[in-house]
């Protein structure tokens, strides 16, 4: 017997999932038993998962066959680096969120434990299978599992109201997506009625058809990733869902239609045009500035973390649309930097929007509360979270020497390459999607100071906030784990680039890094160190050095003397915890710049006011624009379609009878 | 790594961190003279750290190990700046480690902790000075990396002393893109650094501050280190402008080592001359209210646009 191979590892790590999941159904309501035995072996699953996907990433693609599904047809496998690399992100976060999950989940009113664990590990176990479907059939069962386990998780406190109807506009929106993946793998098989992947390769479409099948590609995964216009569930679904929830869901699912999406655009589709590349850069920069912005008004810290998400997946976004601009110009060197770009933020949104979702659960368990205006001053009482979350808060906002920027450093330098396209009109297009890229970066420091800053620093805005406990040790443990792969993530880039490399080979012929480019283990030059270099390491050892060295030579020539006082209160004694900026004061220059975004409501009290009240609503205006006619005009066509519909069997059998005719006219 | 270079690189460093008060001072000098009073000593900036050093810390009750690290973390990462930006020599080791990109984004370290320490106590102006900073600072970040990028864009390089290299080696003219740029620089540069027309650096009343609020709760050693880093911010800002604008008298890569002799002079005659035009623009500008400062930074967000545009349509 031969040793299994990594595909069949993969199916090993599925089908562990699915045991666990069950075996939580044995006994649902016992908590000790699913927190303490299902989650933390469900967490080694997510180990080891990440450890055969990252082995894999680099060796040849494998291929099987399971005669399981429909008689004749049955489930196509496939494990090539592309599926690898999400698979490795999969298992990684997934191991984290498990292991927090561990220590999170409460017999409350909602969903019983066990049956969050079933689902849970359905759910971990679907969106593998999504990753290593190598046909369309199995791909759509995988991703509708997926989408329906991801439901009933975002409703475990399904007797809210508020959360049902989260869950069912992110039900509506997952199949409105669904139908348009579908009918693009229908385009994409041409008429050869072969769905496998490997059919769809050897298919050569011709005319409008690639653009057809790129384009509802875009649209299907785009309303799984949370594009523009498509975002709306995203903020509503993850504040409805249980922390851990929240974090898989924006770690690892917005990642699987990122999958999907380079799946089909750069491994079924056999060319790739311009022009799909421009709208797939301005729909991404689109995003990506919309979900910041809305993002800086937000008052409840996880709405805020899910618009944040909004604008991570349309950097990524953005990056994949440089790529497919670099690729239809034949310049495969720059589209795998572009491409490098987009999947190391994948991976680097992976890991601080799982660690800061998790961190606010971790709020949100200690103090009930998940305003902003209610929060404050956590970092006394919760050193461990408030610490672990500046990691990812600054991972986020993009400063060296952390993970977020290493990404962001390769798409700047993706764009600044870009002026050498033949087409002068792209090249014009370049300095105003930079600039959108920028100001989408710059402002999500922004944010993330907001939401440090009110959540963690300060003073504790209510009374209750003194009795807040910090996270236990199983949450300690994830976000410690998470904050520790921000931090790697940043400071060794081409080691992370050199993994990420065979995915570059695979989709666009060329890797990211070029031999005698000059690049080693601690400095990462794409090009050539000439043109631009970066390394992580020397940055962050010379900043520690100064501050090493500035507090020895203060404490050594001067003294290290400290006092504590009460902080000057500017001549007003009467100051409370309660004249802090709120969430709605710190968004409130953005709120102003950027109004014509919103659909703002304002009431502001009179001057003569006894007990005023002020009250800000920031709504999303494409929610009027475009989601309530639609929803009219179905409702119209319902209407209409309702006058058919009498009632009496023999009306119903009139109808039968004239399709019948009609159809026996037409197939004649 | 050659000798000459790491022999440049820490003269580069000890220089900014030497002359960046004495920067100060002097635009302070030539402000008072300009409002006709009389001026304090050049020397006075170095003075006021003297004597903040030698004082007892007090610090706010509630203050967190953010607070405390902050002032230390804000110095390391200008002088961390101060040994990218070529204002001597092209030739600097550390260079490699940290491009254009880079910088801006230690620039962003600086600020974010800034921010955070100021909203770290909890008082109402700290939360505000830390907003209004942020706010600034999320428009002229852009701006700044805009500017940069047309420079880069010229050198096919983002590589600080790269750009330099090939900006000092162009026939002296006008360029431009770089004339865009320029103005676009200047109008960053005062916001970043807190001068009129954003802020006022002299200001004593809390409700227009926005970096002295929040530097409100600081004292002694912690004020010193920041009233350096803003120093050093400073300097560091006119040394970009220098090296991109008037890149003449910089030791660059073909010319002699021994130029690092009169290369150091003539900075501090280029950084005097910069500094008497800043101190101008200030007295002759009246500061804004906060939220015209989106209208000022976009328009240097839409010159340094321009700028690359023009350098992409003319190019030149």
């Amino acid at each position: 017997m031969t040793a299994p191979s990594s595909l069949d590892l993969v199916i090993g790590a599925v089908v562990l999932w699915m045991a666990l999941g069950t075996l939580g159904l044995v006994r649902p309501a016992r908590l000790r038993f699913v927190s303490i035995v299902l989650f933390p072996i469900g967490a080694l699953v997510g180990v080891a998962l990440a450890a055969v996907a990252l082995a894999a990433i680099a060796a040849p693609p494998l291929v099987r066959v399971l005669p399981l599904g429909l008689p004749d047809l049955p489930f196509h496998l496939r494990l090539d680096a592309l599926s690898a690399f999400f698979l490795f992100v999969l298992g990684a976060v997934a191991a984290a969120v498990s292991v927090y999950s561990a220590g999170y989940f409460r017999s409350s009113e909602g969903t019983a434990p066990g049956l969050v664990c079933f689902q849970y590990h359905a759910f971990l176990a679907a969106m593998a299978v999504v990753l290593i479907a190598d046909d369309a059939y199995l791909f759509m069962v995988a991703w509708e599992t997926m989408a329906l386990a991801s439901y009933f998780l975002v409703t475990t406190e399904h007797r809210i109201p508020e959360i049902r109807r989260a869950g069912f506009l992110y039900l509506l929106i997952a199949h409105v997506g669904a139908i348009a993946i579908l009918m693009c793998f229908g385009v994409l098989q041409g008429s050869s009625g072969d769905y496998t992947f490997a059919g769809m390769r050897g298919q050569h479409l011709a005319g409008a058809w690639p653009s057809v099948a790129f384009f509802l590609a875009l649209f299907g995964f785009g309303a799984k990733a949370g594009l523009l216009p498509l975002h709306v569930w995203l903020p509503e679904a993850h504040p409805a869902a249980p922390s851990p929830v929240s974090a898989l869901m924006s770690a690892v699912m917005l990642k699987t239609a990122i999958y999907g999406l380079l799946r089909v655009g750069f491994d079924l589709l056999q060319v790739q045009l311009w022009w799909w590349g421009v709208v797939t850069l301005a729909v991404g920069l689109a995003s990506a500035i919309f979900g910041v912005v809305f993002a800086a008004v937000q008052s409840d810290m996880k709405r805020l973390l899910a618009y944040s998400s909004i604008e991570n997946i349309g950097i990524i976004t953005a990056g994949i649309g440089l790529t497919i601009l670099f690729r239809a110009y034949d310049k495969p060197l720059l589209a795998a930097i572009a491409l490098t770009a987009a999947l190391y933020h994948c991976l680097n949104h992976a890991f601080f929007k799982s660690l800061l979702f998790l961190a606010t659960g971790s709020v949100l368990h200690a103090t009930h509360e998940r305003s902003l205006g209610k929060l404050g001053g956590l970092i006394h009482r919760m050193p461990w979270v408030a610490w672990l979350a500046l990691v990812g808060t600054l991972a986020i906002a993009g400063l060296p020497p952390l993970n977020g920027f290493v990404s962001e450093w390769l798409l700047l330098q993706a764009f600044l390459f870009t002026p050498t396209l033949p087409q002068s009109f792209v090249n014009m297009l370049v300095p105003v999607a930079t600039a959108a890229l920028v100001l989408a970066v710059a402002l999500s420091a922004y944010v993330m100071v907001k939401f440090y800053g009110i959540v963690f620093l300060g003073r504790p805005r209510e009374a209750n906030l003194a009795y807040a406990k910090d996270a236990g040790k199983w949450e300690r443990t994830a976000l410690a784990y998470l904050a520790a792969g921000c931090i790697l993530l940043g400071l060794f880039p081409v080691n992370v680039i050199a993994l990420i490399d065979p995915v570059n080979m695979q989709l666009v012929d060329s890797g990211a890094l070029q031999a005698g480019s000059g690049s080693n283990w601690m400095l990462l030059a794409p090009i050539n160190a000439d043109r631009s270099s970066y390394s992580p390491v020397i940055v962050l050892l010379v900043i520690v050095a100064v501050v090493l060295l500035t507090i020895q030579v203060v404490h050594r020539f001067y003294h290290g003397r400290i006092r504590r006082a009460p902080p000057w209160d500017c001549g007003f004694p009467a100051q409370t915890p309660r004249m802090q900026d709120t969430a709605e004061g710190f968004g409130q220059p953005i709120r102003q710049v950027f109004e014509p975004f919103f659909r703002m409501q304002r009431h502001l009290p009179s001057p003569f006011d006894a007990k005023p009240r002020y009250a800000v609503k920031a709504e999303d205006p494409l929610w009027y624009w475009l989601y309530l006619p639609v929803a009219r005009g179905a409702e119209v066509l319902a209407r209409l379609v309702g006058h058919i519909q009498q009632g009496r069997i023999s009306v119903y059998l009139t109808y039968s009878f004239f399709t019948l005719l009609a159809l026996l006219f037409l197939v004649r | 790594m050659t000798a000459a270079g790491f022999l440049s690189q820490l003269l580069q460093v000890a220089l900014a961190l030497l002359l960046a008060p004495l920067l100060v001072g002097w635009v302070n000098q030539c402000r008072a003279w300009l409002a006709n009073k009389s001026a304090p000593s050049l020397f006075l900036p170095y003075r006021t750290i003297r004597k903040l050093f030698a004082k007892d810390a007090v610090v706010a009750q509630n203050a967190s190990g953010i607070f405390r690290l902050t002032p230390y973390i804000v110095f390391g990462a200008m002088t961390c700046a101060a040994a990218i930006v070529p204002s001597l020599a092209t030739d600097l080791p550390f260079a490699l480690a940290a491009d254009a990109i880079a910088l801006v984004g230690l620039f962003a370290l600086a600020r974010v902790f800034m921010s955070l320490a100021a909203m770290d106590i909890g008082t109402a102006f700290g939360s505000l000075g830390a907003r209004r900073d942020m706010f600034v600072g999320f428009l002229a970040e852009p701006a700044l990396l805009m500017v940069l990028f047309t420079a880069s864009l010229i050198s096919s390089s983002t590589s600080l002393p790269e750009i330099v290299d090939t900006l000092a080696h162009r026939e002296i003219g006008i360029y431009p893109s770089l004339a865009f740029a320029g103005v676009a620089f200047t109008m960053v540069s005062l916001a970043e650094n807190a001068r009129i027309p954003v802020d006022n650096p002299a200001t004593h009343l809390e409700l227009t501050m926005i970096h002295e609020a929040m530097l409100l709760e600081y004292s002694a050693r912690h004020l010193a280190l920041l009233e350096w880093a803003a120093a050093l911010k400073l300097f560091n800002y006119s040394c970009i402008g220098l090296a991109l604008f008037f890149p003449f008298g910089i030791v660059t890569s073909g010319s002699d080592g021994l130029m690092l002799v009169s290369a150091a002079p003539l900075l501090v005659v280029k950084l005097a001359v910069g500094g008497a035009a800043l101190a101008l623009i200030e007295t002759l500008s009246a500061k804004m209210r906060i939220f015209r400062a989106p209208e000022f930074l976009g328009t240097a967000f839409m010159l340094a646009v321009l700028a690359m545009l023009v350098n992409l349509l003319l190019g030149a």
